[in-house]
């Protein structure tokens, strides 16, 4: 049988599709799905409710990490917050009740949702993912369709493994050419929303493609794909490759033997066809790109670190306008004003986004040798057990101990600041993290979105800084 | 879900962009385990101030606390309403507080499925035509609008008069109140079929066990 050139979503899509009833949505399998404590307990009540039961509970995952304190083990064990507790204890009954494999506080594998899959080897080319998580999309990265559900859509997973869902449409972004130096995948997404905007993907699948993904790190990947809800994706996707399949072989729930040799070459039959046409193309130049940093409410409001905070008269459209009069208010910036100017309070590196082993050694990199400024709180969260581990036998926790950043467990911690590490009313955070939303890392607070190194940068001057110039 | 079918209100008129779900309902509010009480915590950082004590006191200039918007079912904003998180909090929040329509000139996918899961009507009229809504009710807060989703149109006693576009399943639930999984499992055959070869690809597995 021969078909017409199809991309890598096409693909993927088709190998799940259970049914196509006329005038419905289509019926999309669904073969895992990863649960924190946030988005389940409604999930698992509403199943007790009608009396459902999972209809596959080797297909879900759960951990903690939203809720979990940050700052020791016995904090950890004993949770002050009362409400927080309680999820958290809601997770584990639901995981047990239901028969789901929980990996809990201090389990060797605990860690954010999005780090815990890949690292687990669960996450894998070619399957549908979801999770009630906007940014399941960091799943993408291996060439998988993942992406973010509400809790009822969570309910209908656990219940029937599928999902009712349209079809959504195709987007490719061509990055080609070198990065320069001091130049990150976190650089890459932040100038990609900023030029499409937070709404600028919204009804799409994006895949990234072009020499520029293909040189990164399996990390750097997941960083792209990560933040492709912040453009309004539905998902994004990168071609799997010699390097993901490094990345997954001897892993846990990796294959082995013969599985491993007929798995890869499945994985190896799912890169987009040549010659596949796409709803939407975009194409950047790696060459040009320079550090990014969010300067507004949203992570479209970004600039390059050597710019300034844009005028009024950059506004694309009036209700743009009117989002930036209201950022530069919540912010306190002056329009343009330089931003290497703008100093910080706190420093968090950590989160989904860029919590990574390889996020942890770039900024320890910037750090060594130096001290954080007086004026500066800086934490480094790793995003999992497994990397705060890794890091520990690598001696980066020393660097970051001696150079005056807090050392911490693993968690969501500042991303969100759902736990105890929260951003005191107009405090400012150089922050890896993904949403530099009004009150996302605790009201009042105010956040600028950029790269690991960026952050230690700004951790050691007192204020943001440009990494190309940084001088050991 | 309730059926609904045609729906008359006066309306708040929020005319900001890109309004994300952190401010629909702040996180602190996602540590409940239950599904209702979610209504007194919608736009909770907009609603009230905060003293450096931590004491709360109601936000006058917001508009959700001017009493002659009180009971309105209908909420106008601009574009991208809901990016953000995925969180179904901001649905419930908006639905448990009295809303059961939305007019924006566009909505971020995940809130649009949430919100259809909960049975609010999602309108999606132009910019030029929301602004209008917008302008209507911020001059008058007695102003009325009138949704119909049978028909599709949105209207007031003004002359103002757009039709918005719905996905048809989407209308037949809303119109009908349906269940999601129900609807499924009416398909359950296909689903055992799909699973009988589906299953046996490995690949597929999330765990593998040799
Ligand atoms: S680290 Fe932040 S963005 Fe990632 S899952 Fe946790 S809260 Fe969400």
């Amino acid at each position: 049988m021969s078909t017409s050139p199809r991309t890598l979503f096409e693909k993927v899509w088709h190998q799940h599709l259970v049914a196509e009833p006329v005038g419905e949505p289509t019926i999309l399998y669904i073969d895992l799905q990863l649960v924190h404590e946030v988005t389940s307990p409604q999930a698992f009540e509403g199943l007790r409710l009608a009396g459902r039961k999972l209809r596959h509970p080797e297909r879900h995952i759960a951990t903690v990490d939203h809720n979990v304190p940050t700052t020791s083990v016995q904090d950890r064990l004993v949770i002050a917050d009362q409400i927080a507790d309680a999820q958290i204890k809601a997770l584990r009954k639901n995981c047990a009740d239901f028969g789901v494999e929980f990996f809990d506080t201090e389990d060797s594998q605990q860690g954010i949702v999005h780090m815990i899959g890949p690292e687990l080897g669960a996450t894998k080319p070619g399957m549908t993912i979801v999770c009630g998580d906007s940014h399941t999309s960091t799943h993408g990265a291996f060439g998988a369709l993942a992406f973010g559900i509400g809790t009822s859509e969570v309910e209908h997973v656990m219940a029937t493994q599928t999902l009712p869902q349209s079809k959504p449409k195709t987007f490719r972004i061509n990055v080609e050419g070198e990065l320069p130096f001091g130049v990150t995948a976190k650089d890459i997404i932040l100038d990609i929303i900023g030029r499409i905007g937070t709404d600028g993907a919204t009804g799409f699948v994006v895949e990234y493609a072009g020499s520029a993904i293909r040189a990164l790190s399996m990390e750097g990947r997941m960083t792209i794909c990560n933040m492709s809800i912040e453009a309004g994706a539905r998902a994004g996707m990168i071609a799997p490759d010699e390097k993901t399949f490094a990345y997954l072989k001897g892993r846990r729930f990796s294959p082995t033997g013969a599985a491993w040799d007929e798995a890869v070459a499945h994985w190896s039959s799912l890169p987009t066809d040549e010659g596949a046409i796409f709803d939407r193309e975009l194409n950047i130049d790696a060459t040009k790109l320079a550090p990014s940093v969010t300067w507004g409410t949203s992570p479209g409001m970004v600039t390059t670190i050597d710019g300034i905070v844009p005028m009024l008269t950059d506004a694309k459209s009036d209700a743009d306008r009117k989002g930036f009069e209201r950022a530069y208010e919540y912010m306190d910036l002056k329009p343009g004003s330089k931003v290497e100017d703008i100093t910080v309070d706190a420093v968090f590196l950590g989160s989904c986004t860029n919590g990574r082993i390889e996020d942890l050694r770039a900024a320890a990199k910037i750090v060594s040798g130096h001290h954080v400024a007086t004026t500066v709180r800086a934490m480094v969260v790793p995003g999992s057990q497994h990397v705060k581990k890794q890091a520990e036998a690598e001696g980066l926790d020393a660097i970051f101990k001696t150079a005056g950043f807090e050392w911490r467990e693993p968690g969501c911690s500042m991303c969100l600041g759902m736990n105890p590490d929260i951003l005191a009313p107009g405090e400012r955070c150089a922050s890896t993290s993904n949403r530099n939303f009004e009150g996302r890392q605790g009201r009042g607070g105010r956040t600028h979105l950029l790269s690991p190194e960026m952050a230690a940068a700004a951790a050691i001057t007192g204020h943001l800084t440009d990494v190309r110039n940084w001088k050991k | 879900m309730t059926p609904i079918n045609e729906l008359t209100s006066t309306a708040v008129p929020l005319p900001l962009p890109n309004i994300d779900t952190d401010q629909i309902i702040p996180k602190q509010f996602l540590k409940r385990i239950e599904r209702t009480g979610y209504e007194d915590f919608l736009f909770y950082d907009w609603r009230y101030t905060f003293d450096a004590k931590g004491n709360t006191t109601t936000n006058p200039d917001f508009v959700l606390n001017k009493p002659e918007y009180k009971g309105s079912q209908i909420l106008i904003a601009e574009k991208n309403f809901g990016c953000g998180s995925s969180r179904e909090h901001a649905a419930w929040a908006i639905n448990q507080y009295g809303f059961l329509a939305v007019i924006a000139p566009t909505f971020a996918d995940i809130f649009f499925s949430n919100a259809g899961k909960n049975g609010i009507i999602l309108v999606r009229l132009s910019e030029a035509d929301v602004e209008t809504l917008l302008q209507r009710s911020t001059a008058n807060p007695q102003h009325k609008i009138t949704i119909n989703l049978e028909a599709q149109t949105v209207t007031d006693d003004q002359g103002f008069r757009a039709h918005f576009d719905i996905d048809p399943f989407r209308k037949h639930c809303l119109l009908n109140g349906l269940d999601d999984i129900g609807l499924t499992l009416l398909h359950e055959d296909k689903l055992d079929a799909y699973e009988e070869r589906h299953n046996k690809e490995f690949w597929s597995a999330p765990k593998y066990a040799a």
